[in-house]
């Protein structure tokens, strides 16, 4: 059964993850005797070698690395062409690699955004700009460790699809796109604050009927 | 304060089911411990030494008297029947059970109370002046708009993830109460030219492990602005914060890494994207806010009372108290009055859920039923009329809140240290308190003056030590615990950092060293020189010197 969450609903995925092969060297970089989890904005993603050993299937819609797609353009035009190949980005890349990779954003059917470890926040700030800054319209979804309570915010940064991690359930993962029905502040999906969504209510209208007598509580 | 509408009122009600859930999935094995942490965590629940601890939001301080009932009845219901005013303007709970917080929390959300964002990498609770609305140095009451603020930061989906936590002050007095200069973003209220509320915004200070003053990138942003801009100064830091270093993640690193100028000119680039947007904030939206922080219904009074003179006259202890806790009122006849929860003998920033009834009795009878927590850890009847400050001190005095000593020496600002916190390196509350008991003499106190003493168990620096004009730090040394000493720290607009006045000490040697702060100082100053003035004027090395002088043989 497919993990895929599109427009609220498990729906089958017809894109194939395309990624990385492993380095050559894995180096595990320690800091205070921790391993290193993240990577600084900016660092490069891939080798040489990564890039040119990345297998891409040669059938079908494939959702392929930035540094990939950067290094490969030429050789993929035909199928980027036909609207087979979407990109997908890493938390710690740069965005500007790929909207300056191609004249118009919405040539790409989709975009997808790594989310390394789901508390790396940096992907809610990309999503947003691909969609204010860079006016991407097509599906942008969420790849990685992708987990339902951080999917209302996803949503709410333009994402309109989430892959979730295996082991979850896309089911019970659902529920979470609704944990709030009236957010306070703008974002993608709503740009307008609840203040000029809704006419709220000033001190004397909220005062009257709410005197709560000294030592008991509102029976509710 | 504000009173929740229905919107407010759904967001806490969702967020508690939302939590309630999560909770449950993670009793059920549904959720690993690192998958559970952050969500607990941006509600406010550490796991720590003994039991969970529970932060309780106190948005900028306020309170009423019906909100610190419900206080004191968690802890008889669910803790050992007190609780902690933290540095962060906010409630503790030391000892709740895991499974008990959905619980908690329900009935926070009855009388409008929540966690929400009280810890983790998120904009936490947005602090300010305890005396906010109430200053006679006040140029602009923060109140209303660090209320459009909260809001604006409650779940906003984009800075949910940040690289680490973000945590903003808002200041509108002459005399900056609200630490600007210590914050991830220091926002300052001012009045322009032509009249209108202007901000001035400060950038990257902070305590902890790398203490920095923050920068100042804008000198005159219209108020309107203000979530704009900050949602520029956000995007930067959660692109480009590094996240590869919990230590190095701060905004004050990338701050200081790019240069104050040049991260301002990234945040300017960014807000002319955002600057006008529908986040800009309108004057109907402003005064809605504004309209729940209207003066209270003052009695016209004059700005003397002959009973209070001849209280002060008659009662020496009375007179100490009103000397130190009682402070100047923008309304003619009333005054603000400090509660010491700095008693010796008692943690600092504790208090039992008798007192929070009393306390919540005196704000009904005396104060419009409103309070304020301080970052120094105490609390605030804001509001009380000059013929009322006897009877509020006697009634004070039964509950053991009255101890004559705000600004003074034993007016500790203290961490819950390693008698509670899992991060510590050292014990806190039991250094306080022998310092408590060293310095028990009140004209003793008095004679010494104005002074800030700050202490934390780590250099996480919840209770502020840089800033302290003398600063206690808790470290750690071969597994033993070990207590380095600054002085020179200064909060406000002057704001400085301490400086290390040498080796450590072990914990015994501690009051003894401030002892021999305290002898510099008396030596040294001139007539009316508070210890800081003393510390900028003839620097560290007296102070050294005689603390580490070889005793005579």
């Amino acid at each position: 059964m497919s993990n895929l969450i599109k427009n609220n609903a498990i729906v089958a995925d017809e894109w194939t993850l395309v990624k990385l092969p492993a380095p050559a060297e894995e180096t595990v970089r320690k800091q205070a005797g921790k391993v290193v989890i993240f990577k600084v904005t900016g660092e490069p993603a891939a080798t040489p070698e990564q890039i040119e050993g990345t297998v891409i299937p040669e059938n079908g819609k494939a959702i392929i690395p930035l540094t990939v797609w950067l290094a490969r353009k030429e050789q993929l035009s035909a199928r980027f062409a036909k609207g087979e190949i979407g990109v997908w980005v890493d938390s710690f890349e740069l965005l500007e690699d790929l909207t300056d990779s191609v004249d118009d954003i919405n040539r790409l059917p989709l975009i997808a955004i790594n989310f390394p470890r789901f508390v790396d926040g940096r992907g809610f700030s990309m999503a947003a700009l691909l969609r204010t800054r860079y006016g991407y319209k097509n599906e942008l979804r969420s790849i990685g460790d992708v987990l339902r309570d951080q999917l209302y915010f996803m949503k709410r940064c333009g994402f309109d699809a989430y892959s979730i991690r295996a082991d979850k359930s896309a089911e019970d993962a659902l529920a979470s796109l609704r944990d709030f029905s009236e957010p306070y502040q703008g974002a993608v999906d709503n740009p307008l604050p609840v203040w000029r969504r809704h006419a709220r209510t000033s001190h004397h209208a909220a005062s009257a009927g709410r005197v709560f007598s000294r030592h008991e509580d509102e029976v509710d | 304060m504000y009173i929740y509408d229905d919107i407010d009122q759904r967001i806490v009600d969702e967020r508690v089911a939302q939590y309630r859930d999560q909770t449950r999935r993670y009793l059920a094995g549904e959720l690993s411990d690192d998958e559970f942490r952050p969500l607990r965590l941006q509600n406010g629940l550490y796991i720590q030494r003994h039991a969970p601890m529970m932060r309780i939001a106190v948005p900028y301080g306020l309170m009423n008297a019906r909100q610190m009932r419900k206080l004191a009845d968690i802890t008889r219901r669910y803790d050992k029947g007190y609780g902690h005013f933290s540095t962060r303007q906010n409630f503790q709970l030391n000892w709740p059970k895991l499974e008990d917080t959905p619980d908690i929390l329900a009935e926070l959300a009855t009388v409008q109370m929540h966690a929400i964002q009280t810890s983790g990498s998120c904009i936490r609770a947005i602090t300010a002046d305890q005396f906010a609305g109430v200053a006679p140095d006040e140029i602009v009451d923060p109140r209303p708009f660090i209320e459009v603020m909260r809001q604006w930061s409650s779940f906003h989906p984009e800075f949910a993830g940040l690289p680490r936590k973000f945590k903003i002050a808002v200041n509108g007095a002459k005399n900056d109460r609200a630490l600007v200069l210590t914050h991830d973003i220091g926002l300052e209220l001012y009045k322009d030219g032509d009249g209108k509320m202007a901000v001035r915004v400060f950038v990257g200070g902070g305590l902890g492990r790398t203490p920095i003053l923050g920068s100042k990138i804008r000198e005159h942003l219209e108020w309107q602005h203000a979530l704009t801009y900050c949602e520029a100064i956000l995007r930067v830091y959660n692109l480009h914060g590094r996240r590869d270093n919990a230590f190095k993640a701060r905004i004050k690193i990338l701050v200081k890494a790019l240069g104050a100028e040049e991260f301002g000119r990234q945040v300017e680039a960014e807000w002319v994207h955002l600057k006008d947007g529908p986040s800009t904030i309108t004057q109907v939206e402003y005064d809605r806010v504004a309209s729940f922080f209207v003066p209270n219904r003052y009695t016209a009074l004059p700005d003397h009372d002959a009973s209070f003179d001849a209280a002060i006259a008659s009662n020496p202890a009375f007179a100490a108290w009103a000397k130190r806790n009682v402070h100047g009122h923008k309304v003619p006849g009333y005054r603000a009055v400090t509660l010491s929860l700095k008693k010796t003998g008692v943690p600092p920033g504790d208090v039992t859920h008798n007192q929070m009834d009393a306390i919540a009795d005196l704000a009904d009878r005396y104060s419009f039923g409103e309070l304020r927590v301080s970052h120094e850890q105490n609390l605030i009847l804001a509001d009380v009329k000059l013929g009322d400050l006897f009877a509020v001190w006697e009634k004070a005095r039964e509950q053991a809140l009255a101890t004559p000593n705000i600004g003074l020496l034993t007016d500790i600002i203290c961490c819950p240290g390693g008698d509670f916190c899992s991060l510590a390196n050292a014990k806190s509350i039991p250094i306080a308190q022998a310092i408590q008991e060293k310095f028990d003499d009140l004209d003793y106190l008095h004679d010494i003056g104005d002074i800030e003493l700050n202490i934390s168990g780590c250099m996480n620096s919840c209770g502020h030590q840089h800033v302290g004009h003398i600063g206690v730090l808790g470290v750690d040394k071969d597994g033993s615990e070990w207590y380095q000493i600054t002085i020179g720290g200064k909060q406000g607009s002057d704001a400085s950092l301490g400086t290390v006045i040498g080796p450590s000490f072990a914990s015994t040697e501690v009051p003894g060293v401030i002892q021999k702060l305290i002898e510099t100082y008396i030596a040294n100053r001139t007539d009316e020189e508070r210890f800081i003035d003393t510390v900028r004027r003839i620097g560290v090395a007296p102070f050294k010197a005689h603390v580490y002088a070889k005793e005579a043989a």
